[in-house]
């Protein structure tokens, strides 16, 4: 676990929907090194297209005890990614040095096996191109000496206006995306596939108080509310004994 | 999961090819085994691992429609540690190869004996190629039915049973042209044939419904709360994210399937099945030939649509997140 991996970590409770993130990451993407990301009949009536990211909206509960939650979705970077096996090519690699599984565009002969085997539907297929298409966690520009240092983070999380995507080393306790995780209740997608997902999710909180009846009346001094103290009498004691007036 | 036709016709036609290569392959046997000593010609192995040799290569010819990037189909050897689509790449051309020496040294009659044993038997150079080619025929058969039992996130998929079906499935319609093939060819290995094709198809189809009705029961395992880690009990979705489609609604969909899986399911049952099974008992013991190619084309066309109800009823887990269409 001490090997460096490279996660967004997603904050559900700070995500306002907008697809800032979404469009930010089709920009950048299409004209960088993962690009194209090619759209098909996009200005016709059956649109579709390729994107690394998609924000997605469910609703909880019902009407009106209903709760939105947006739902940024992506490559997770899997720490056992069970879609790099599979793959009989050896085009889909997780990288040693920081986690990120990538695609090689010159090996992969478009078999779209891989994408069977993510549970979370994070592959996207060009058909154009022909291979397989996902996040790479902007490995193009993290890394990118020529950009000031804290513009060396994935288009997305620059991109999203409320700042509900942090970028890091989640196997580095100190960094802010560890802590967020350990902070917040940080949680990986479908634990139950033993994927080990490097990016995680930061829960919906309600921010509430308890008040009790007493705390809505005011019981601490009234008179100070209801006017003032009666004044002493001329000889009541005093403190420099001479008189109280 | 949507069916690919280039899928279809490949698992289906290299699996004919297949078990017809293992069909011939156990005739022999039979026969060598049998102490009576009649023999068949060369002429007729020969002959019949051509026709497998044709069916492989036409599966081959379908596969290459799948891929995307078919001119590096190569590198797709590479990975044979983990992958089975790796090696089932591998496989192919192996059992492609040991078909055509075993149809080439039964064509050349050159069968020189490799091992005498204690009953006075002997192995010879035909016997032993097919043996090779057999084995890897079945290996084969695994490796095909692990591709897809392999993927975890399909549960209709993720069983034993889909390499099961894969075999027993191959082995019948393999045997059945066998059959047919020995019925034309006036061979005494006609009956042996007709009545293991039988026997397989039989079997065949228990294993394939067994698996239907095991599917009707699975249960995904995930749910839309661990999907997205909400803990509330009633969830839905209102926005996939886009409005038009994109490769996780369509390569995991398949339009209209619940019905047509129902309907297919019955006409495989039919005519993968039940029609061939009729049509090779009714000419056991006569000289049916044409009635046993008309059994080997209905099961082919029936073992077709049953690859189809074998895909589209394949539900992956990543359909929780795309439920709404808008
Ligand atoms: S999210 Fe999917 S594509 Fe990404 S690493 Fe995990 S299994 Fe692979
Ligand atoms: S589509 Fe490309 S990356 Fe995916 S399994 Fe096939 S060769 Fe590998």
């Amino acid at each position: 676990m001490s090997k460096v991996q490279l996660a967004l970590v997603i904050d559900l409770n700070v995500c306002v929907g907008c697809h800032a993130c979404v469009t930010s990451c089709k920009e950048w993407n299409s004209s960088g090194w993962a690009g194209p990301m090619t759209d098909e009949n996009p200005y016709g009536a059956d649109p579709s297209g390729v994107f690394f990211n998609r924000v997605q909206t469910y609703e909880c509960g019902t009407y009106p005890e209903t709760e939105t939650i947006h739902f940024p979705k992506s490559c997770l970077h899997c720490v056992e990614p069970p879609c790099v096996p599979v793959c009989p090519t050896g085009a889909s690699y997780k990288r040693e040095e920081d986690g990120i599984v990538l695609v090689d565009y010159d090996k992969c002969i478009g078999c779209k096996y891989c994408s069977w085997s993510c549970p979370y539907g994070a592959r996207e297929f060009d058909p154009v191109q022909g291979v397989m298409k996902k996040c790479t966690l902007c490995v193009d520009r993290i890394y990118d000496k020529t950009l000031a240092e804290d513009r060396r983070k994935p288009a997305c999380v620059l991109a999203c206006p409320p700042g509900a995507r942090l970028f890091g080393d989640v196997n580095d306790p100190a960094s802010e995306a560890s802590r967020a995780i350990r902070d917040n209740g940080g949680f990986q997608l479908m634990p139950e596939w033993g994927t080990n997902p490097a990016n995680h999710y930061l829960p919906r909180r309600k921010t509430s108080m308890t008040l009790h009846h007493d705390e809505l009346v005011r019981v601490d001094n009234p008179l100070k509310i209801e006017g003032e103290l009666p004044r002493p009498s001329f000889n009541a004691p005093s403190i420099d004994d001479l008189s109280s007036w | 999961m949507r069916p690919a036709f280039s899928v279809l016709f490949l698992t289906t036609l290299i699996g004919v090819g297949q078990g017809l290569l293992v069909a011939l392959v156990t005739a022999q046997f039979f026969l060598v085994i049998g102490a009576d000593g009649a023999g068949e010609t060369g002429g007729f192995y020969a002959l019949g691992s051509v026709l497998a040799l044709i069916l492989l290569g036409l599966g081959l010819l379908a596969s290459f429609f799948h891929l995307a990037n078919p001119g590096r189909a190569w590198r797709s050897a590479a990975k044979w540690r983990t992958s089975w689509l790796s090696r089932e790449v591998i496989l192919i051309p192996a059992v492609c190869g040991l078909a055509f020496l075993y149809a080439l040294v039964h064509w050349l009659g050159w069968s020189p004996v490799l091992l005498v044993f204690d009953n006075g038997k002997a192995l010879d150079l035909p016997m032993a190629l097919g043996f090779a080619a057999a084995g890897a025929s079945l290996a084969l058969f695994v490796c095909t039915g692990m591709i897809y039992a392999c993927v975890r996130f399909v549960r209709q998929w993720a069983s034993a049973w889909t390499v099961v079906n894969y075999l027993m499935m191959g082995l019948a319609s393999g045997f059945t042209l066998a059959a047919a093939y020995a019925a034309l060819s006036g061979s005494a290995l006609r009956d042996f044939l007709t009545v293991a094709a039988l026997a397989l198809t039989l079997l065949a189809m228990a294993t394939r419904l067994y698996q239907v009705r095991r599917n009707g029961r699975v249960r995904l395992k995930s749910t839309l709360k661990t999907a997205i880690g909400s803990h509330h009990p009633q969830i839905r979705q209102i926005s996939q994210g886009f409005m038009g489609q994109s490769f996780n609604t369509t390569e995991f969909f398949t339009p209209g399937a619940a019905e047509t899986i129902r309907g297919l399911t019955l006409f495989f049952t039919l005519a993968g099945f039940v029609v061939p099974a009729i049509l090779l008992a009714a000419s056991l013991g006569g000289d049916y030939g044409l009635l046993m190619v008309a059994a080997a084309l209905c099961q082919y066309a029936g073992l077709l649509a049953e690859r189809w109800v074998f895909f589209a009823a394949g539900n992956h887990v990543q359909n929780l997140y795309y439920q709404a269409r808008a």
